[in-house]
């Protein structure tokens, strides 16, 4: 044959996402996509897009707030909500409403009940049985033995001895009743991955990855992003303006910064490429229970 | 002591569009590493990930301080430690899984299966190797070839690994000598001819000191090369030989949005694809032509094996999920019995006869697996007798499939001719299997049409064909509810027939026994009998313990709808053992008996039966009697 063409890498990972999205959705009685709103989210909706076109995608997201994410956040996925037509479910756990949880005063119980909780309430409440997260295995190293599909009790445990094996492209989507599935379409992808596809498809994402001048506390080490007025200043701390740039977003009080005079993503990567720290440095998350901190998040249900 | 690969390089400071630009074009090499326990292969990927700056300030001060603390390797970094995962194994000091690692190049990004070298792990092996391009065989210039090396290698020949490495690691604890290197290749070549490995790269390394794997170490002036990376980053990949390939996609999932629009999306397993070539669907044999290449940025021109995409046809031709297309000028075949290689996945033994699902493709069926036409020893490739297969075990059987499938032996196409088998009631994966040919009989032998339909058959006898399957413990009364049910329906003129369990063990199946693969046949066999009989038109009655769910459930199948009445005889172990009409309990509990039902074998009571009888609420005559209302009304 004349012109025999070998794949990129980026087509390659492309194509084995939509592959796994689409083997999802023809196998799965309920699927739906859990979109935190990050870069990683980012690609994983637009890879959703490109896998059902010129259908919507046929499952709808689901973003398990805290009420404590940057406003940008909640300003893109509103919008990327109605860009895709796609349906969009936000989830408050509701006790931790209640209760008044919040990042300041209750440390890791914060991340427990906003999230891990918030997350197994809204799977249980809407009967899904399928849902797709964007982690991604060069994380963490735990993450390095997750398999692509991920299988989790009626009580949402998983359990590291029982994962299926994965050969070829088949995955084994069967289970019992009561019982759901993890999905990782983006499994195979590193941060540059996510970075150079992001560039080559200009897929919108939250402005925060850019750098700006932006009032900022330093805290244990840690340059936190004052975003609302519910931020809570020590005697004597006031913010100070500094041009920052943030690598992965979640709850703001609980976010590095970096600082950073990268406006564009070009410069964003280029950044990311002669960086020395690794991406989840800034997450306070990791750091809980010494080097096993999220294998354990885990197995009590976290993504 | 080595340069970075990932050199920090001068474009990424200096034009970063620019670099951007040359990275669009890198390929992906998917490879894997096998070696021993103390091959040091965790230090290999550690060694890799870290020149390749996958390693950050932050992960290595980490690295530095666990080194120091349970390393192995005194002061120095201990580049397992970066790679050796989950808790337990990191106490254990051992990989016990598949790990997947990730670094990359100027030329290529690559993804490296990292699998662990224990005898009972070939299962990760071959779930690692399943997806590579390319394996690393490790081996300890101290310690030659070990049966270790032959297992991997013979693993990577069989999942179709072309591209072999033969990677002789810690050169330096033998003070570089070639000697030892070139006695350590020229016995590999020796075994890899013997078990079908045409080419391997052999090259001398030391994943400790770095030496031949960014660039040629001068310790070993007497290797011209090439080094580890030089070659991964050149070496071809399988999906541009895929592409030279006659057309294939499996249909995944029909796109439908609106009346207008249908297309049917999938990732290409071979060949090209371009508007207005001719296709046809398998297994129908349909025709069309494809009119579009459908994707978000516009529509294609022409699409190549790896791609996922969606084609639209010019014509309305029926096609669904588990369909194939393919070029119209040469499809792949269509069958229901193969020849394949079986790789055992699961604690529980294969059972031949049960009915376990495979997943090829996208087509999920029903199949049954007979008994291994022998089983190979994966250190010594002998070929061995075997009634089954354990976890780990590799063999050769026959198996059949309740559908065609549309397949290719995996030799020539991986996707069509990779298999899964799913177990049907723990939803476990329970095998991986390699197609190889379809078996001459499944072309040969046709269902012959014949004029006197079963329906005929029964209207002749004036009634509806029925199974009433009892099941239950060895005395719990089946043969004797069985009989009383019998005799009051030939009082009512309907023609039946009893299978009873001991008598069918006299004749047709007195070559089986009690253990658990033979009790599979036992009732497979039973069933087809059944099964003929209601053809026939008879109301059939069988009386056997039958004590699996799965081949309970693979005799309804058998049947029509509705025919198959499952009559669950419930009692308590206690009762039956207490009664022990034949005496067999206490052999049993005496240890004369192996195998036997309730004591030292299970029995899975059915949870939704068309019938429960409890012996203990009724007396055998009235059991009878409510059977018979039930299937009479």
């Amino acid at each position: 044959m004349a012109d025999v063409k070998t794949l990129t890498h980026l087509e390659r990972l492309e194509a084995e996402s939509i592959h796994i999205l689409r083997e999802v959705v023809a196998e799965a009685e309920k699927p739906v996509m859990l979109y935190s709103v990050g870069k990683d989210s980012a690609v994983m909706l637009h890879l959703a897009r490109k896998a059902f076109y010129p259908s919507p995608p046929p499952f709808p997201l689901l973003h398990v707030d805290t009420t404590w994410k940057f406003q940008e956040m909640y300003k893109l996925r509103d919008r990327m909500a109605q860009e895709s037509g796609m349906e969009l479910l936000v989830y408050h756990n509701q006790e931790a409403m209640d209760r008044g949880i919040n990042p300041f005063d209750h440390g890791a119980l914060h991340t427990d009940m906003w999230k891990t909780e918030g997350l197994k309430q809204a799977l249980n409440l809407h009967g899904f049985d399928a849902a797709f997260g964007g982690a991604r295995r060069d994380e963490e190293k735990s993450r390095a033995k997750e398999r692509i599909f991920s299988f989790r009790t009626a009580s949402h445990g998983w359990d590291p001895k029982k994962q299926r094996p994965e050969l070829w492209n088949l995955y084994n989507a069967r289970k019992h009743k009561g019982e759901s599935i993890r999905v990782f379409p983006i499994s195979n992808w590193t941060e540059l991955d996510i970075w150079q596809y992001i560039h080559l498809n200009n897929v919108p994402i939250v402005p925060l990855y850019f750098a700006d001048i932006r009032p900022t506390v330093e805290r244990d080490g840690m340059l936190l992003m004052v975003d609302d007025d519910r931020f809570p200043l020590m005697p004597g701390e006031t913010p100070v303006m500094r041009s920052i740039r943030f690598r992965t977003l979640g709850c703001y009080p609980l976010t590095g910064a970096v600082e950073s005079t990268a406006k564009t993503l070009p410069e964003v990567i280029q950044e990311t490429l002669l960086t020395t720290t690794s991406e989840r440095q800034g997450r306070a998350i990791d750091k809980d229970a010494g080097g096993a901190g999220m294998e354990k998040k885990k197995q009590e249900g976290y993504f | 002591m080595t340069d970075p690969i990932y050199k920090t390089d001068a474009l990424i400071a200096d034009d970063i569009d620019q670099y951007l630009k040359v990275h669009e074009h890198k390929t992906m090499l998917r490879f894997i590493t096998c070696g021993s326990v103390d091959d040091g292969k965790s230090t290999l990927i550690g060694r890799l990930l870290y020149d390749s700056k996958m390693i950050f300030e932050d992960q290595l001060e980490a690295l530095q301080a666990d080194s120091k603390k349970v390393g192995t390797q005194g002061q120095e970094i201990d580049f397992a430690l970066l790679v050796d995962g989950l808790a337990a194994e990191r106490e254990q000091g051992i990989t016990i899984d598949v790990a997947y690692r990730f670094f990359a190049t100027e030329k290529r990004k690559f993804i490296v299966a990292d699998t662990p070298g224990h005898e009972q792990y070939t299962r990760n092996m071959v779930t690692g190797a399943s997806t590579a391009d390319l394996a690393v065989i490790l081996i300890d210039a101290r310690k030659g070839i070990l049966t270790q090396t032959r297992r991997h290698s013979y693993l990577a020949h069989l999942i179709g690994i072309r591209n072999i490495v033969l990677a002789v690691n810690k050169m330096d604890l033998v003070g570089y000598d070639q000697a030892v290197f070139d006695g350590i290749v020229k016995d590999y070549a020796a075994f890899a001819r013997s078990i079908g490995i045409t080419a391997f790269t052999p090259m001398p390394i030391s994943g400790f000191k770095g030496d031949n794997i960014t660039g040629l170490s001068p310790n070993t002036p007497w290797y011209r090369g090439p080094a580890l990376i030089e070659h991964l980053e050149t070496v071809d990949v399988n999906s541009a030989a895929d592409a030279d390939k006659p057309f294939r996609m499996a249909v995944q999932w029909v796109n439908r949005p609106n009346l207008d629009f249908r297309g049917f999306s999938g990732q290409i397993a071979t060949g090209s694809v371009r508007p207005g070539d001719a296709i046809r669907v398998l297994p129908s044999g349909k025709t069309s032509t494809i009119t579009r290449i459908v994707t978000l940025n516009g529509d294609l021109e022409e699409a190549v094996a790896g791609q996922s995409v969606t084609l639209c046809f010019a014509d309305e031709v029926d096609c669904s999920r588990g369909d194939v297309i393919a070029a119209s000028d040469s499809p792949p075949q269509v069958a229901d019995q193969f020849e394949a290689t079986i790789v055992w996945m699961a604690d529980e033994e294969m059972l031949p006869g049960r009915s376990y699902w495979l997943k090829i493709g996208t087509q999920t069926v029903t199949a049954t697996v007979q008994q291994p036409k022998y089983q190979v020893n994966v250190n010594t490739m002998e070929q061995l007798a075997a009634k089954t297969l354990e976890l780990n075990a590799i063999g050769v059987a026959n198996l059949s499939t309740d559908r065609q499938v549309v397949f290719e032996p995996y030799a020539d196409n991986r996707t069509l001719g990779g298999f899964i088998l799913i177990d049907k009631i723990t939803n476990a994966t329970v095998a991986a299997g390699m197609l190889h040919f379809s078996l001459r009989r499944a072309q040969n032998v046709h269902w012959q049409a014949t004029d006197v339909s079963r329906d005929f058959h029964a209207g002749l006898k004036n009634q509806k064909p029925a199974v009433l399957w009892f099941t239950g413990l060895s005395g719990a009364g089946k043969s004797t509810i069985a009989n009383l049910v019998e005799k009051r329906l030939a009082r009512m003129n309907r023609h039946t027939f009893l299978l009873d369990g001991d008598n069918v063990r006299h004749g047709l199946n007195k070559d089986l026994g009690f253990t658990d693969a033979d009790r599979v046949e036992n009732i497979r066999r039973v069933g087809e009998v059944a099964k003929l009989m209601t053809d026939a038109g008879l109301i059939v009655i069988t009386a056997f313990i039958s004590p699996f769910r799965a081949e309970r459930d693979m005799v309804r199948q058998m049947m029509q709808p509705g025919e198959f009445i499952e009559v669950h005889i419930d009692t308590s172990l206690a009762d039956a053992e207490a009664r022990d009409v034949k005496g067999l309990y206490k052999k049993a509990r005496a240890g004369q008996l192996k195998n036997f039902t309730g004591i030292d074998s299970p029995y899975e009571a059915p949870e939704d039966p068309e019938i429960r009888i409890d012996t203990a609420d009724m007396t055998a005559e009235e059991a009878a009697e409510a059977i018979v209302a039930r299937l009479i009304p």
